[in-house]
C-alpha cells in the first residue's frame, strides 16, 4: 500500500525549530557542559572556581572509593538507598498505586471519583514549603494527626521521623507523586476506544479480566514511559529534604540530597557534575531493562 | 443473577477502596484545611477556635506577595504556552517523519534534561542569560523553564501520537487534505489527553519552582510566589506557620482551578470526534 | 589613542546627572531581618541621597535560603552584575577571594578607605571579620556572642538560686541540668545544639562552645585542623552525657528537621531551662510579639557564661568561652563607581546611621563608639563576653568541615556511635576535604 507523506521535510524542520532552539540553548549546552565540568574540579567558590584543572577521571573514582565504604554520608550509600527508593516508592509507590487508580475512577460514581482524584493530585499540586508543614503536622510525635489517629484506635503510637525515616520518604515520595502516574493511565485508558470494553461487557467479563486482557495491554508503552519517568524523577526528587533533611544520621541521604551538599554545601561543582553523570547511566539502565521487559511480553508489536 | 450481585458487589468494593484511598491522600492535608484559618496555627493539628480570616487580612495587605502570584501566572502560563505549542509540533514532526534513529532522539534529550536539572548547570543558563541581557526578565524565566521542560513533554506526547494510527491522517488526506490540516483537524484533537497532561505537569513544575526564577530575577516586582513565599518568615527567619498556611492556601488555587478547568472542559469528551 | 578611549569610557560611566546605586541583603520588611530592611530604607538611603544630590539608593531585599543567596552573590559577582553594596556573612569571604569574586577594598577604591575615620572606633578583631588574607572586603554590621540563656523559674523551682547561678565547670553545669531534672523528670533541662539539621548553629552554638572550653580549637596555631585529640573525645562525652546516657537534653530535637525550633519552643515553654544560643535569641527569636516569646521575659530569662571544662582550662587559659561571628557588608568588585560605593558603605556605618539602626534593633554594634540604648541585657552580655570572645578561622574549608563536626555530633547524640568512632570518621573525612598535611592530630 501506498504510504502517503505525512509531513514534508520542510514542514518537519518548521515543526521542529521551537523546541528545537528552547532545547538547544538550556539543556543541551548545559548538558555538555556538565560532562565537561564532571572532568574538572571546578568549584563555585574558593580557589578552583577560577582556574579549575582538568582531573580526568579523579571525581568519578572519588566516587566510588571513599575510604569509608559504604556508611551514611558516601556517595555509596546514596546509590544503594537511592536504589531502594526507586523501587519501592516509585516502581511499587506511585506505578502501582496509580495504575490501580486509574482503574478504579474508570468505574466508580463520579463523586468518589471527583474526591479522590481531587486529594491526590492536591498531593501532588501543593508547594514544597507547605508540604513540608503539612507532614511535619501529620507525623508529629506529640500532636500530630496520624498519632492521634492512633491513640483514637487503640494503636501504638510511633515517633516516625526518628525511627522509620526511610520508610516516611517512600510513603511521602508514593503520596506526593501517584498523581502523576494516575494522570497518566487515566489520560491512557481514556484513548482506548468503549467499544472494545462495551464488547467485552457483553462477553460478561469480570473487571479484572477487561484490566488483564484489554487496559494493560493497550497502555503497555504508556507503562514503560511512566516507569522510564518516574524511576529519572525519584532518582532527582529533592522533597524528602522537606521532611528529614537527609537524617537522622544521614540515614535518608539520597541522591539528590547528597549532590546538594556536594555541590551547594561544599560547592565542589565537578564532583556534583560526576553525581549527576552516574545517575543519568543508572536511569539508562533502568530504561533499557523496561523496554526489553516490555518487549519480551509482547511476541508481537501490533501494526501501526 | 448470580453473577449480577457478584458485579453489583465489586462495584460497591470498587467504590468502597476508591474512597478510602482518597481518605488517606486526604489525611497529611488535614492540617492544611485548619492552619489557615487559625490565628494560633502551630504545627500540631488544631481546630481553629475561633474560625478566622485574619490570617488572610495580613497576607493580603502584603503588596509584594500578592503580585508574586500574578508573576507566578504570568511565568507558569508563558512557559505551559511554549512547552505545549513547541512540544506538541516537535513531537508530532518526529512521530511522522522517517527519521533514522528517531525513536532515541526524545529519550535521549530525556537524560540530558535530568542531568541539567539535577546539578550545577544553572551556572551556563545563567552566564548565557546574561550575555543575552534577559536577567531580570519574565522571558528569562519562561525561556529556561520551556527548555527544561520540554523533554519530557515531547516524551510524553510522542508516546500518545505514537499510538496513533497513521491511517487517521492518510484518510483525511486521501480525502483532500493538506498535510498542515491533517494535523489540526485530525491529529491534534486525538492527541489532547497527552496535552493535557503534559499542560498540567508543567504548570506544575513552574508554579512551585523556586532556583530558577530566584536565580535569574533580580527585582521583587518580578519574583514568583514560590520566593515571596519565604517573606512569611519572622525576623528571626523561622516560618510564620498562620501567615505561610493562608498564602499557601491562595497559592494553590490556581493550579487546582487549572486542573479541575482542563478535566472538565478536556478530560471527558475525548471520543466526540472520532470513533475507531 | 588608548588612552583616549579610557577616558571616552570614563566619561560615559560617570553621567554628571543621576547615579544609581543599589544594596541588597538577606531582608524583608515584616519578614527576616526587618529591622535591617526598615533602616537602610528609613534612615540610609534618605540621609545619603539628601547629602549626595542626584544620587538615588535602592535596595533589593530578599529572602530565602543562604544555600541559594549564596549561588545567586556568586554568578552576579562573576558576571559584573549584582548590587553595589552587598550584605554579606563574614565566613564565606575566604571562598569569594580565592574565587576573584572580591577586590581589597583599598586596591577597589584607594587609599583613601584607610583614612575613613571609622576605622578607629573598630578593633582588629571584628574589622577581621570582613577581611582575609591581609585585605579588608567590607565593614561589618555588628557581631554577637554566645552564652547559656537560663530560665530562672525553672531554677528556683529545682532549688537553685538563679540571681547567683554560674557554673564553673562542665560538672557543675551538668550537676545543675540533673538537679532540675530530678525536680521535673518530663523537663530537657540542658541543650547544647548537635546535628546535621541546624547546620552551623551546630558548630557555632554547640561544637565551639564546648571544644573552646577544653582549651583546643578546631585548629591549630598554623591552621591545621585538629582530626584527633583529647579535647574532641572529651567533647563527644559531654554530648553522651547530655542527650544519651543521662538524658538532660532532648536528643529528638537535635536530629529532626525543624529541630532548632523545637529548642526554641521548649525554652517558651519551659521545658528547657538551660539553652546554649547567640545573643539573637534575645534580638530577635524570643522578643515580644514573636512566635517564641517567653512570657514575662525580663523576670523568667537570664543568662550564665559557658564554663571551661575545668576553671581555667578554657582556650587562652580562661574560665569561660564564647566565640563570635558577624554579617556585614562588603563592596561589589563590579561597582559602576566604587567611590560613590564605599562613600555609600561608609556612611552606612557611620556613628550617626548605626546610632540610628539602635533605634530599629538594639544589638552590639561593632563601633566602640555606639551605645547599645536601653538594652541592658545586650550592655551587660557584651561587656562580659567580648573581651572572652574568638572567631572562626578564616579558611575557605572550613564550610565543609564545620558540615563534618555536624555529622559528628549527630552520631554521638542519636546514638549511633560511640565518641571513638565518631572522632575516627571525622579524621577520615576531614583527611579526605583538606589533605592529610592540613591535619593534625594531638594524640
Amino acid at each position: 500500500m501506498k504510504r502517503f507523506s505525512l509531513l514534508s521535510a520542510r514542514a518537519g524542520a518548521t515543526f521542529m525549530s521551537p523546541a528545537g532552539l528552547l532545547v538547544g540553548a538550556f539543556v543541551i549546552v548545559p548538558f555538555f557542559w556538565v560532562i565537561f565540568v564532571s572532568f574538572t574540579n571546578r568549584s563555585l567558590l574558593g580557589p578552583t572556581a577560577l582556574n579549575p584543572d582538568f582531573v580526568w577521571f579523579q571525581n568519578y573514582i572519588e566516587l566510588f572509593t571513599s575510604g569509608r565504604g559504604v556508611e551514611p554520608g558516601t556517595f555509596g550509600f546514596s546509590l544503594i538507598l537511592t536504589v531502594q527508593f526507586v523501587l519501592f516508592s516509585a516502581l511499587i509507590g506511585q506505578a502501582l498505586l496509580g495504575l490501580l487508580l486509574a482503574w478504579l475512577l474508570q468505574q466508580v460514581p463520579k463523586s468518589v471519583k471527583g474526591f479522590t482524584e481531587t486529594m491526590v493530585i492536591g498531593a501532588w499540586i501543593l508547594p514544597e514549603v507547605v508540604i513540608g508543614f503539612a507532614w511535619f503536622a501529620f507525623l508529629d510525635y506529640d500532636n500530630g494527626t496520624l498519632n492521634g489517629i492512633l491513640d483514637a484506635l487503640g494503636l501504638p503510637r510511633g515517633d516516625w521521623l526518628l525511627d522509620y525515616p526511610f520508610w516516611v520518604i517512600v510513603v511521602f515520595n508514593t503520596w506526593r507523586g501517584t498523581a502523576f502516574s494516575m494522570m497518566l493511565f487515566n489520560s491512557a485508558f481514556a484513548s482506548i476506544p468503549p467499544s472494545y470494553f462495551q464488547a467485552a461487557d457483553v462477553a460478561g467479563a469480570s473487571s479484572w479480566q477487561k484490566f488483564r486482557d484489554i487496559g494493560l495491554p493497550l497502555i503497555r508503552g504508556h507503562v514503560v514511559t511512566d516507569l522510564i519517568l518516574i524511576t529519572m524523577w525519584t532518582f532527582n526528587v529533592f522533597t524528602p529534604f522537606l521532611l528529614t533533611r537527609g537524617g537522622p544520621g544521614g540515614q535518608t541521604e539520597v541522591l539528590s540530597i547528597y549532590t546538594y551538599r556536594v555541590a551547594f554545601r561544599d560547592f565542589d561543582f565537578g564532583k556534583g557534575a560526576a553525581v549527576g553523570v552516574v545517575v543519568m547511566l543508572i536511569n539508562l539502565a533502568f530504561a533499557l531493562f523496561y523496554l526489553w521487559v516490555a518487549r519480551k511480553r509482547t511476541p508481537r508489536k501490533e501494526a501501526t | 443473577m448470580g453473577r449480577f450481585a457478584h458485579l453489583h458487589f465489586s462495584r460497591v468494593g470498587f467504590t468502597a477502596l476508591t474512597a478510602l484511598i482518597g481518605a488517606i491522600f486526604a489525611l497529611p492535608l488535614v492540617w492544611f484545611l485548619f492552619a489557615p484559618f487559625n490565628p494560633r496555627a502551630e504545627l500540631g493539628l488544631a481546630i481553629p477556635r475561633p474560625f478566622s480570616f485574619s490570617n488572610f487580612g495580613t497576607v493580603l495587605e502584603n503588596d509584594f506577595a500578592i503580585r508574586a502570584l500574578l508573576n507566578s501566572l504570568i511565568q507558569s502560563v508563558g512557559g505551559v504556552v511554549c512547552v505545549a505549542f513547541a512540544a506538541t509540533l516537535a513531537s508530532y514532526a518526529l512521530s511522522r517523519s522517517s527519521l533514522p534513529g528517531k525513536g532515541a532522539v526524545t529519550y535521549v534529550l530525556l537524560l540530558f534534561s535530568s542531568v541539567v536539572s539535577g546539578s550545577a548547570a544553572m551556572v551556563p543558563i545563567f552566564l548565557m542569560i546574561s550575555r543575552v541581557g534577559l536577567i531580570d526578565t519574565h522571558l528569562a524565566v519562561i525561556f529556561v523553564f520551556a527548555g527544561g521542560l520540554l523533554p519530557t513533554a515531547m516524551f510524553i506526547l510522542r508516546d500518545f501520537i505514537d499510538g496513533i494510527p497513521r491511517s487517521y491522517e492518510e484518510s483525511a488526506m486521501v480525502a483532500g487534505a493538506s498535510p498542515t490540516q491533517a494535523f489540526f483537524d485530525v491529529a491534534l484533537p486525538v492527541i489532547r489527553p497527552g496535552v493535557v497532561v503534559v499542560v498540567v505537569w508543567a504548570f506544575v513544575n513552574i508554579w512551585g519552582s523556586f532556583l530558577i526564577p530566584f536565580i535569574l530575577l533580580r527585582s521583587a516586582e518580578k519574583m514568583p510566589a514560590s520566593v515571596a513565599i519565604y517573606s512569611f518568615y519572622s525576623e528571626a527567619g523561622t516560618p510564620i506557620v498562620t501567615l505561610l498556611a493562608a498564602y499557601a492556601l491562595l497559592y494553590s488555587i490556581p493550579v487546582v482551578v487549572l486542573y479541575l478547568f482542563v478535566s472538565w472542559k478536556f478530560g471527558f469528551r475525548f471520543f466526540g470526534g472520532i470513533k475507531a | 589613542m588608548k588612552w583616549k578611549s579610557v577616558l571616552l569610557a570614563l566619561a560615559v560611566a560617570t553621567p554628571a546627572a543621576a547615579q544609581d546605586l543599589t544594596i541588597s541583603c538577606r531582608c524583608v520588611s515584616d519578614g527576616v531581618n526587618s529591622a535591617l530592611a526598615d533602616w537602610i530604607k528609613e534612615s540610609v538611603i534618605p540621609d545619603f541621597e539628601a547629602a549626595n544630590e542626584g544620587v538615588t539608593v535602592s535596595l533589593s531585599e530578599f529572602a530565602g535560603g543562604d544555600e541559594q543567596l549564596t549561588q545567586q552573590l556568586a554568578l552576579d559577582f562573576s558576571t559584573g552584575a549584582g548590587a553595589d553594596i552587598a550584605g554579606f556573612d563574614g565566613f564565606l569571604i575566604p571562598n569569594f577571594v580565592e574565587a576573584g569574586l572580591l577586590k581589597p577594598l583599598e586596591e577597589l577604591v584607594g587609599p583613601q578607605v584607610n583614612d575613613w575615620e571609622g576605622w578607629e572606633h573598630i578593633s582588629d578583631g571584628s574589622r577581621a571579620l570582613m577581611s582575609y588574607d591581609g585585605g579588608t572586603f567590607g565593614i561589618a554590621l555588628g557581631t554577637d556572642v554566645r552564652m547559656i540563656f537560663v530560665r530562672a523559674d525553672l531554677l528556683e523551682e529545682a532549688g537553685i538560686d538563679p540571681a547567683s547561678f554560674q557554673p564553673n565547670s562542665w560538672e557543675e553545669l551538668l550537676d545543675a541540668a540533673r538537679q532540675i531534672k530530678e525536680a521535673m523528670p518530663d523537663s530537657h533541662p540542658l541543650q547544647l545544639n548537635a546535628g546535621v539539621p541546624m547546620g552551623e548553629a551546630t558548630t557555632m552554638q554547640g561544637y565551639w562552645m564546648a571544644i573552646l572550653g577544653t582549651g583546643e580549637s578546631i585548629v591549630d596555631e598554623e591552621g591545621r585542623y585538629i582530626v584527633e585529640s583529647q579535647g574532641i573525645l572529651d567533647v563527644l562525652n559531654l554530648y553522651k552525657t547530655i542527650y544519651v546516657d543521662e538524658e538532660l537534653g532532648d536528643a529528638r530535637a537535635q536530629q529532626l528537621g525543624d529541630g532548632r525550633n523545637r529548642t526554641f519552643a521548649n525554652f517558651r515553654d519551659g521545658t528547657t531551662a538551660m539553652l546554649v544560643e547567640g545573643d539573637w535569641f534575645y534580638r530577635s527569636v524570643t522578643a515580644p510579639g514573636s512566635e517564641f516569646e517567653v512570657a514575662d521575659r525580663d523576670e523568667v530569662m537570664t543568662w550564665a557564661k559557658m564554663p571551661a571544662m575545668e576553671p581555667g582550662a578554657g582556650w587562652n587559659g580562661q574560665d569561660y568561652v564564647t566565640i563570635s561571628g558577624g554579617t556585614g557588608w562588603v563592596v561589589n568588585p563590579n561597582t559602576d563607581d566604587p567611590e560613590l560605593a564605599w562613600e555609600l558603605l561608609s556612611f552606612m556605618n557611620s556613628k550617626e546611621q548605626i546610632d540610628e539602626f539602635q533605634t530599629f534593633q538594639p544589638r552590639i554594634s561593632i563601633r566602640d563608639d555606639v551605645e547599645v540604648p536601653n538594652e541592658p541585657f545586650l550592655t551587660e552580655t557584651s561587656g562580659a563576653l567580648l573581651p572572652l570572645t574568638t572567631a572562626r578561622p578564616n579558611d575557605s574549608n572550613y564550610n565543609a568541615v564545620s558540615a563534618e563536626i555536624q555529622r559528628m555530633t549527630e552520631a554521638v547524640v542519636s546514638g549511633q556511635m560511640s565518641p571513638e568512632e565518631a572522632m575516627a570518621r571525622y579524621k577520615e573525612a576531614v583527611t579526605e576535604i583538606v589533605g592529610e598535611e592540613n591535619t593534625v592530630s594531638l594524640m
